[in-house]
């Protein structure tokens, strides 16, 4: 008789698809990170070579990616009790608690060394800044603390087009804290909306979420008030080297709709919102991602059309930031 | 006695080890990309041999005159 047992029909810890290590690192959010970073990388003056800028975006991408395997080691406890998150590697038991902290700690060490030996030191240090304060300042401190989590977490988010652009010229500009600023006043009214219409578990969970602790009224305040404060970021970078009349006609027409969005939603109140199935509020996170989208992509189509010596000459008149 | 009968378990072993195999390639792959790179460049290269040449030294007038 074999002692080999070929009837196993369960999963357990140690046995985990390829897969399940890609989901460790949070693909989806992966993805924003690259394209922001990207941005950030393909406008900041002087250049990388090719192969130096893949691997940029690469390691930036892989920091992210063991941020992400960090925040679902620390989180674990809380993914089993949520039923969005019960799916996910660890609380599935496909995924050892140490095994997610060791790969988030090793892909750290290599992406934050290998983006320091690609392009730079400061690049290195905020790329493992970045990954400090997602992993320890929001999962492991902020996040069961206070329902500001999300807007300073919202931080850790916003860094990778500084570091792309950090990547390039060696030093952080006005143009690289404006597009951080952008992704940071973004994250509160983009996430709150989706909090109004996700019926979440958090309060399951202990997570102090704002829609909790202080009430779905105050929540869609703070979406207004978030939304204004985020107008002067947007349209700020307009008129530095990485705006221009393209980035102003769109961001103008973005930043309008949003606070139309933002004051519809804060003009609701509940009953009307649950009778429509929170339409609005829909309708506005929907809007938000195309916001974030639209803005970096017009911030990489003046880099574009700045190659036009008619444009660049008129796109001049409006980069008066520059000076500063 | 030999395995005969294969599980789901050895394809899930067997995909992680191929999927780590092209991840170790890739990385090979972009580190020697990066190193051409690099040496192609070749400027900073000459800044770390730990003694002092002039001829690197912004500040050095007599250099910077030729």
């Amino acid at each position: 008789m074999s002692d080999i047992r070929t009837d196993i029909t369960y999963v357990s810890t140690g046995d985990a698809e390829f897969g399940d290590y890609i989901a460790l690192l949070k693909p989806r959010v992966m993805s924003l990170v690259v394209f922001t970073a990207l941005v950030g990388l393909l406008v900041a003056p002087g250049g990388l070579h090719p192969i130096e800028g893949l691997a940029a975006i690469i390691f930036i991408a892989l920091g992210a990616g063991a941020s992400g395997a960090l925040n679902m080691w620390w989180d674990a406890d809380i993914d089993r009790v949520m039923q969005r998150t019960a799916k996910r590697p660890i609380p599935a038991g496909k995924v050892g608690a140490k095994e997610a902290m060791s790969l988030g700690v090793a892909l750290s060490g290599i992406s934050v060394i290998m983006l320091w030996l690609a392009t730079n030191a400061l690049a290195g240090f905020l790329l493992a800044f970045t990954i400090f304060f997602y992993a320890v300042i929001y999962s492991m401190w902020l996040k069961r603390a206070t329902p500001q989590n999300i807007v300073i977490g919202g931080a850790a988010g916003a860094f990778p087009p500084m570091i792309g652009w950090v990547a390039v010229t060696g030093s952080i500009s006005l143009e690289a804290c404006l597009m951080f600023m952008l992704i940071f006043m973004w994250t509160p009214p983009h996430f709150w909306a989706l909090a109004l219409f996700m019926k979440s578990d958090y309060h399951k969970a202990k997570v102090p979420m704002l829609t909790v602790t202080h009430g779905r009224k105050a929540t869609r305040t703070h979406i207004l008030v978030y939304t204004i404060a985020l107008i002067p970021f947007a349209l700020a970078a307009g008129f530095t080297s990485i705006g221009g009349p393209v980035y102003l006609a769109l961001a103008l027409g973005l930043n309008l709709m949003f606070l139309h969005g933002a004051w519809s939603i804060w003009r609701r109140d509940e009953g009307t919102a649950e009778a429509d199935g929170y339409k609005v509020e829909k309708r506005v996170f929907r809007f938000s991602l195309y916001y974030l989208f639209v803005h970096f992509g017009a911030i990489l189509a003046e880099t574009a059309l700045a190659r036009l010596p008619i444009y660049a000459e008129f796109a001049m008149q409006f980069k008066f930031l520059e000076v500063f | 006695m030999a395995i005969t009968r294969e599980h789901d378990l050895h394809k899930r072993r067997s995909g992680r080890n191929i999927g780590l195999a092209v991840v170790l390639l890739a990385f090979i792959a972009l580190v020697f990309g990066l190193t051409i790179a690099k040496v192609s460049g070749g400027n900073t290269l000459q800044a770390f041999d730990h003694s002092y040449r002039p001829v690197l030294d912004p500040d050095n007038v007599r250099f910077q005159q030729r």
